[in-house]
């Protein structure tokens, strides 16, 4: 089985192949590219790979991506250290940065717990947070896993390990989309919608839904 | 290019490019299958809660080209909501489609097997007893015809005992035939309940040494079965 480019082009091919998303026809078109553009181009490209594989760990504090000790949003101290956000991975407090409704810390668990993979919470920063609870002295903690089994199952396990005196936990709510139709919200959704609603007018004005 | 309908439950699934799920479905006439779940990742999925693992659905799929093909309707049959808001349940929710997704075939319909996974599931959601996932495990090696024997010696078939564990051979030993694993007497008990039409009284029962010893052996002798190690059954054991 001979290949018809020289082995340079195709382990660019197969290296291009492994990325995710990208199937072998991709990945021939993206060499092709790489070898017809301005060498500057290509060259560009490798440094900013490597920079980022040697310059990028985990922040000491909440293992989100940093390239210090510290991250950006623990290295800044307007952030509030009391209140900290639970997230699965880093991508998900670049989620929460971008509703610029938060002003606390993170804390990134880098995974779920997931039965059907083995995945339990010793394999997961938990105990990291514990500690951080009381050196931090943080008085609320906001559960942001995703609202699938995996991150549902996660949020269980933090709230039982996390009841503590003088400690808030607090689950992310679930409810409906802005934009889209209830006609079309799936029965769980809506239900928990329902569930979580909030009083906007008359008697019980202000204080959360009453159940 | 055509569809079909089938009562599934979701055995598990996992992530497809950017939004997208392979879901693997044990369907009630078409046994095991993958599936793909378009776009469920994204916040406004139309059926993206309904397809999570352990959901009871009626499903329509779109015959795909390759292994996998695409789901294009899901409606949820039965929701198991106290199973989702309780972590020893959703446990051995997980134990039970563990077992399943291993001992199952590919498209190859076993209505028994699941019927057996739903009432299973609906066991867990209703009274979560400590002893449900190593009884659906003996259940289980019953119905593929390899139970182990726990009744006489698989020596000698002597029937008055005292008897060790020996699962590799298929059941116990008598103490003339050779050594084993120690068992209790109580254990053995539970586990000839189990398979002999005393279910209900050993899901009874509460947890305890004697439900952890069942539940290890059974353990044990679905894994030999498998000639593999089950996961779901380990994580969060305490």
């Amino acid at each position: 089985m001979g290949s018809a480019y020289a082995t340079a082009v195709q382990d660019l091919i197969d290296a291009l192949g492994r990325l995710p998303g990208i199937g072998p026809k991709s990945a021939q078109r993206i060499a092709f590219h790489l070898l017809k553009a301005d060498p500057e181009e290509s060259r560009r490209l490798a440094t900013a790979i490597t920079e980022a594989k040697e310059r990028v760990g985990f922040c000491e504090r909440c293992f989100n991506l940093s390239e210090g000790p510290l991250c950006t949003v623990c290295s800044d101290d307007r952030r509030d250290a009391h209140v900290v956000c639970v997230v699965e991975e880093p991508r998900d407090v670049v989620a929460i940065e971008r509703t610029r409704e938060f002003k606390g810390r993170y804390h990134v668990l880098q995974g779920a717990i997931d039965h059907l993979q083995g995945v339990g919470p010793e394999q997961l920063r938990i105990r990291e947070l514990l500690a951080r609870i009381g050196e931090e002295q943080v008085a609320e903690v906001i559960i942001c896993t995703n609202p699938n089994l995996e991150g549902e199952a996660t949020a269980l396990y933090l709230t039982k390990v996390l009841d503590m005196p003088g400690l808030t936990v607090s689950r992310i709510a679930s409810g409906l989309p802005v934009g889209g139709d209830l006609e079309y919200a799936d029965e769980l959704t809506l239900g928990r919608a329902l569930e979580g609603r909030r009083v906007v007018g008359g008697a019980g004005a202000g204080d959360p839904a009453a159940g | 290019m055509s569809l079909y309908r089938d009562t599934a439950v979701v055995l598990r699934t996992h992530k497809l490019g950017e939004a997208d799920r392979v879901v693997v479905l044990m369907g009630r006439a078409t046994g095991k299958l993958r599936a793909v779940a378009k776009g469920v990742r994204r916040t406004g999925s139309k059926f993206g809660s309904r397809l999570e693992p352990g959901s009871h659905v009626q499903v329509q799929l779109h015959e795909g080209r390759g292994e996998l093909d695409i789901v294009t309707q899901a409606e949820s049959v039965e929701p198991f909501p106290r199973t989702r808001e309780d972590l020893s349940r959703l446990s051995r929710a997980a134990a039970l489609l563990e077992a399943v997704d291993q001992v199952a075939q590919d498209r190859e319909p076993a209505p028994r097997l699941f019927d057996m996974l739903v009432g299973g599931l609906r066991t867990v959601e209703e009274r979560n007893p400590p002893l449900v996932a190593a009884a659906f495990y003996l259940k289980l090696l019953s119905v593929e015809g390899v139970a182990p024997e726990f009744d006489r010696c698989v020596g000698c078939g002597d029937e008055d005992g005292p008897f060790a564990l020996l699962l590799e051979r298929g059941g116990v030993h008598c103490r003339a035939c050779g050594s084993g694993r120690p068992v209790t007497d109580e254990a053995l008990a539970v586990s000839r309940a189990v398979l002999g039409g005393g279910l209900n009284a050993a899901l009874a029962l509460p947890e305890g040494t004697v439900t952890h010893e069942v539940e290890a052996l059974a353990t044990t002798a679905l894994e030999g079965h498998l000639e593999r190690r089950l996961r779901a059954v380990r994580v969060l054991h305490d």
